[in-house]
């Protein structure tokens, strides 16, 4: 069961939208934006107030990437493996990150919930390919050396 | 509040009164791409320095009162094209502008001194190709061989200010539409200009807005494609970072000519920056009136909504777009009824991407003819790019239609990256194909490159040298199509997942001859029958590929070779016993022991072991271990 304030959070957030299916996914990016994930007590309490069946919402969330049921790491890295990023090698960026993190294609988030890693297939930036984003934070050029000087700093940091 | 044509008219003429009482104008690029090499930093760096230095004045919106001080703007605009550059500045005084590039936090203060206060040139930030240094960023051949449309403001002006906007004449397409022309001559003249979707379907954009003036449902939309998600192409995202207005002014106009109230902007989750200016463009507008009901005084209403994505590519298909922001699943559906009658919410819909309604406004300024008299017959005017991969310049462009890959990759790309020899290039993302030297000269246009099994596409353009494989390329597209796949319809579902399954295995080098049969037939299979555009293209990438490349699938499977050096698998570590000083250290680290020989005397790795993990290479002191093809 989760703590009444994100219920009073998804309230609020509920209440800037119209009460029906096409606030459904706004609705969900704002409580992911908030919680890093979309708690699935949340999910049900959601199709509830607005309207819809609860198989339905389950139906939208599974279907677009970017909704997760499990809880993400503090710093969320998306390594871009879009095409220009490919041809610059960004493969080995994101192997290195996988070592260096005890990572894998499976596990995502690291067990003290620091981080977590993922692929992205394009962030727009193929200038300066090979790129990753940190939460909105877009890095360019990266190497696995930038890669991994770049977790040693956001460990500092907490 | 702008209410009337007259209001529109005086504001317009303000806007531009503003415009030339700065003194100088900092405009720090804040495209995606130099935000990332630190150009927020730089727009904070000179906003503080010109508030604190004496005898310049930070000003937002000089309104024509008397300065003693000089009036510094410093703005942030969109994308000024040359990507990786970053960050770049430009200096503007009157007519003339000076181009930094590579802007430290450092140089600030310099650019300050020197350019914006005093007339000097700062040589050490200017672009440099061989050892010409230009000043002006119209002289860059980067950019001087381009035709900007599309472009024309993006990183011109400030992509946040209205004003800026009405400076450069925004609105005055959307006032004539209103006052000089009917709903049918706005529709007439998009129809005459032979503008075609950029999207990548090419479908005449007239023809489509006249389908739904024709439908009887009173009640329709306006909805923009602002999905952009071919990997390696972000035009888009560039043109709502950069001139949000312009594309938002395009959708009025359409929403005008077919009497829609609504529009919806539908952008990628992954480009928070589209999102933010888009959002403040459409609250600067309605607060002044531009969008809302009566528009200038008239009887059209219309209102703005952004919808983010929530990373389907699918949903970048028509009715999986409409779909999603319906609030469902972003699955295509069978057609008909096509968009135009029964699009979002089973209503008539207008939809285009983002460069085509970015287009409206200058065709119904300048006229059909003036378009036509850009780009070839069967596609008139201009397209953008984004030039990327194994190349030179890197960055936005836009060039006419018929422009030839030459001209892209070696007038403007400046060639490939230190000089390295062109293999191929993709354009048009995981729907298109593979260009290759012999099609160099070919004009692009949309008819002319489906002859090769390639498509323009949406303007992803992704330059490959020596060192990429084509197998291997074929395969990632295939793993993002599979990927991306909703799973709908069985062509798709399936039978990407098989074709993945054998370029996979190819790749190993566990290929048979027979699969390249196997490939060729599913390609064939899936173009027929899977359900919407997504599944009807991804099989380009391979067919394509094996058009060109076949010997190079042939390598892989017979000879289990992989030329590019790229395929782990068919990689072969081999120890140079001339550099090899037989220190052991490589065969301590070898995970499998697939290394021996004897201290002192040149060691050996045997390739039945060897995994192909590179870690002996990595960690040669002598550079003595190198991969073999």
């Amino acid at each position: 069961m989760l703590d009444a304030s994100y219920y009073r959070k998804t309230d609020e957030i509920i209440s800037r939208y119209v009460r029906d299916a096409r606030s459904l996914i706004p609705i969900m990016q704002d409580i992911q934006a908030e919680y890093r994930y979309l708690p699935a007590e949340l999910l049900s309490y959601v199709a509830k107030e607005i309207g819809i069946t609860e198989a339905k919402a389950y139906s939208v969330a599974t279907f677009y990437e970017n909704f997760s049921f499990e809880a993400k790491g503090k710093y969320v890295i998306k390594v871009c493996d879009g095409t220009a990023c490919h041809v610059r090698h960004s493969t080995p960026v994101l192997e290195a990150l996988w070592k260096e993190l005890g990572l894998s294609k499976k596990k995502h988030t690291t067990d003290d919930m620091l981080f977590t890693v993922e692929t992205v297939s394009c962030l727009g930036a193929c200038g300066l390919a090979p790129t990753m984003m940190v939460n909105d934070q877009v890095h360019p050029s990266m190497t696995p050396e930038k890669a991994l000087a770049l977790i040693e700093e956001l460990r500092g940091k907490g | 509040m702008i209410k009337t044509a007259e209001e529109l008219a005086q504001a317009q003429k303000i806007a531009c009164e503003e415009i030339k009482q700065y003194d100088c104008r900092i405009l720090v690029c804040s495209g995606t791409g130099c935000i990332a090499t630190g150009s927020n930093k730089i727009h904070e760096i000179f906003s503080e320095l010109v508030k604190q230095t004496p005898g310049v004045e930070l000003v937002f919106s000089p309104c024509g009162g008397h300065h003693d001080d000089k009036a510094v703007g410093v703005k942030k605009t969109g994308c000024q094209g040359f990507c990786e550059l970053g960050p770049l500045v430009r200096i503007q005084k009157g007519g003339k502008v000076i181009q930094y590039v590579k802007v430290q936090p450092d140089d600030c203060k310099e650019i300050l001194e020197k350019s914006v206060i005093g007339d000097e040139i700062i040589e050490r930030l200017l672009y440099k190709k061989g050892d010409k240094a230009y000043v002006q960023p119209d002289e860059i051949p980067f950019i001087a061989k381009q035709t900007r449309i599309v472009l024309e403001n993006c990183g011109k002006f400030d992509a946040e200010s209205l004003d800026e906007y009405l400076a450069a004449g925004g609105f005055a397409a959307l006032k004539k539409a209103m006052f000089e022309m009917t709903r049918d001559d706005v529709i007439n003249e998009v129809d005459a200009s032979g503008l075609r979707g950029r999207g990548g379907g090419g479908f005449p954009t007239g023809k489509k807005w006249k389908q739904v003036a024709r439908q009887k449902d009173t009640v329709r939309y306006v909805v923009c494609n602002g999905d952009e998600g071919d990997p390696g192409a972000f035009m888009d995202g560039s043109v709502m970072e950069g001139d949000p207005f312009k594309l938002i002014e395009g959708m009025m106009i359409a929403g005008y000519a077919v009497r829609a109230e609504n529009g919806y902007i539908y952008v990628r989750a992954e480009y928070p920056m589209s999102v933010a200016r888009l959002r403040n463009a459409i609250k600067l507008l309605e607060e002044r009136g531009l969008l809302g009901d009566n528009i200038l005084g008239s009887d059209f209403n219309f209102h703005m909504h952004i919808n983010k994505g929530a990373g389907a590519f699918v949903c970048g298909e028509g009715s999986a777009l409409t779909a999603s922001i319906e609030g469902n699943r972003g699955m295509p559906r069978t057609k008909p009824p096509r968009t135009v009658e029964k699009g979002l919410w089973e209503k008539p819909t207008v939809l285009n991407n983002v460069e085509t309604y970015a287009n409206v406004p200058k065709i119904i300024l300048q006229g059909a003819d003036w378009f036509k008299s850009i780009g070839t017959p069967g596609s008139p005017g201009c397209k953008t790019f984004s030039l990327t991969g194994a190349i030179e310049n890197t960055g936005l462009i836009e060039v006419p239609m018929g422009s030839t890959l030459r001209q892209i990759i070696f007038d403007i790309g400046g060639g490939l990256k230190n000089g390295a020899d062109f293999k191929a290039v993709q354009i048009g993302g995981p729907s298109g194909g593979c260009l290759t030297e012999a099609h160099l000269d070919v004009p692009l246009d949309f008819d002319s490159v489906k002859k090769y099994n390639a498509i323009i596409g949406s303007g992803g353009m992704v330059v490959m040298g020596q060192d990429t494989c084509m197998v291997e390329v074929a395969r990632f597209f295939m793993s993002f199509t599979q990927r991306e796949s909703c799973g709908k319809c069985t062509p798709c579902r399936e039978g990407t997942k098989r074709m993945l399954e054998i370029l996979e295995r190819i790749v190993n080098g566990q290929g048979k001859l027979e699969d390249l049969d196997t490939l060729e037939e599913l390609a064939k299979m899936i173009q027929t029958m899977a359900l919407c555009g997504l599944g009807k293209s991804a099989p380009l990438p391979v067919l394509s590929t094996l058009a060109t490349f076949r010997d190079e699938y042939i390598e892989h499977i017979v000879d289990k070779k992989c030329r590019a050096k790229q395929c782990t698998a068919l990689r072969r570590y081999v120890i140079n016993p001339e550099f090899c000083k037989g220190c052991s250290k490589c065969a301590r680290n070898c995970p499998v022991n697939a290394i021996s020989g004897v201290v002192k005397k040149p060691y050996t790795i045997d390739s039945n072991k060897c995994i192909k993990c590179g870690a002996c290479k990595e960690n040669c002191a002598f550079d003595a271990i190198y991969v073999e093809a």
